[in-house]
């Protein structure tokens, strides 16, 4: 069992499998041309809001919107 | 990682068909494998409870691999957002996989295949469509069914050539600066899959 298996470039560097693909996908997005490029865009937003906890009380949160305004 | 993958399938169906008393079976052998000393040991434990259901008992069995190779290959072709090609019977499929395009067949010995940016193409009679795929998985089943899922892939008509050269050009220097460990393979993949689509749009 070959433990020892050449790993690829981006593995050596401490990066993940989804990191390299959701890297490599957004590479190929950016080269579309309009209106595939807005729809794609589009369809990638994203918007989370993350808080720790910290003595059973959240602390402050962190947003990421591409939605303007929110 | 995956390169591992056929031949540790290979290796697991040689011991099965070899000694398959005792190696673990396939999922199609399911119901007649239930231990039954471990069943014998229970109800003299617990004779009026039922042994505990074990994951392999709610399994569908494999599919049975049909004894004559059929003449088409069952193509499912998903992306996250869309379901591409859903069961499309086709005669071939080229798929970019990390050790080189690989022809696609009915037939085809079962195998699991990361793909690299580059071109897939769909072969149906005369009708070849490509698609750029950005990057994925492509699990060819024994029974002529292929599973592909990648996370972007666009035909490539819908790729701007401009846009790609000007990527290129700014991952090539990027990379010829860059410090870090990271930075460099952010830089090389940029790299890799503009080359990529540069050789898609012009071979």
């Amino acid at each position: 069992m070959a433990s020892t298996a050449a790993v690829p470039f981006w593995r050596a560097a401490g990066m993940t499998y989804i990191t390299y693909s959701n890297i490599c996908a957004n590479l190929v997005r950016n080269c579309l041309k309009e209106p595939f490029k807005a729809e794609a865009l589009n369809r990638e937003k994203v918007h989370f809001s993350l808080s720790k906890w910290a003595g059973g009380k959240p602390e402050k949160p962190i947003l990421r919107s591409d939605t303007p305004g929110v | 990682m995956l390169r591992q993958g056929s031949r540790l399938l290979s290796r697991s169906v040689t011991a099965a068909s070899s000694k398959s008393a005792t190696a673990r079976a396939f999922s199609t052998e399911l119901p007649s494998t239930i231990d039954s000393t471990f069943v014998e040991s229970w109800k003299k434990v617990a004779p009026n409870m039922d042994p505990p259901q074990t994951p392999s008992s709610f399994m569908k069995p494999r599919p049975s691999t049909a004894s004559s190779i059929p003449t088409k290959l069952t193509v499912n072709f998903v992306l996250p957002y869309a379901s591409e090609l859903s069961e499309k019977e086709v005669d071939m499929v080229i798929i970019p996989a990390t050790t080189g395009q690989m022809g696609v067949l009915p037939g085809h010995v079962p195998t699991i295949a990361e793909l690299k940016p580059g071109i897939m193409s769909v072969h149906e009679g005369t009708d070849i469509k490509k698609y750029f795929v950005s990057s994925g998985f492509a699990f060819l089943h024994a029974n002529s069914v292929a599973d592909i899922i990648a996370v972007e892939a666009v035909p490539l008509e819908n790729i701007d050539a401009g846009q790609v050269q000007k990527g290129l050009a700014e991952f090539t220097q990027k990379l010829a600066s860059a410090t870090t460990d990271l930075e460099k393979a952010e830089a090389q993949i940029g790299v890799e899959v503009h080359s990529a689509m540069n050789a898609a749009l012009s071979g």
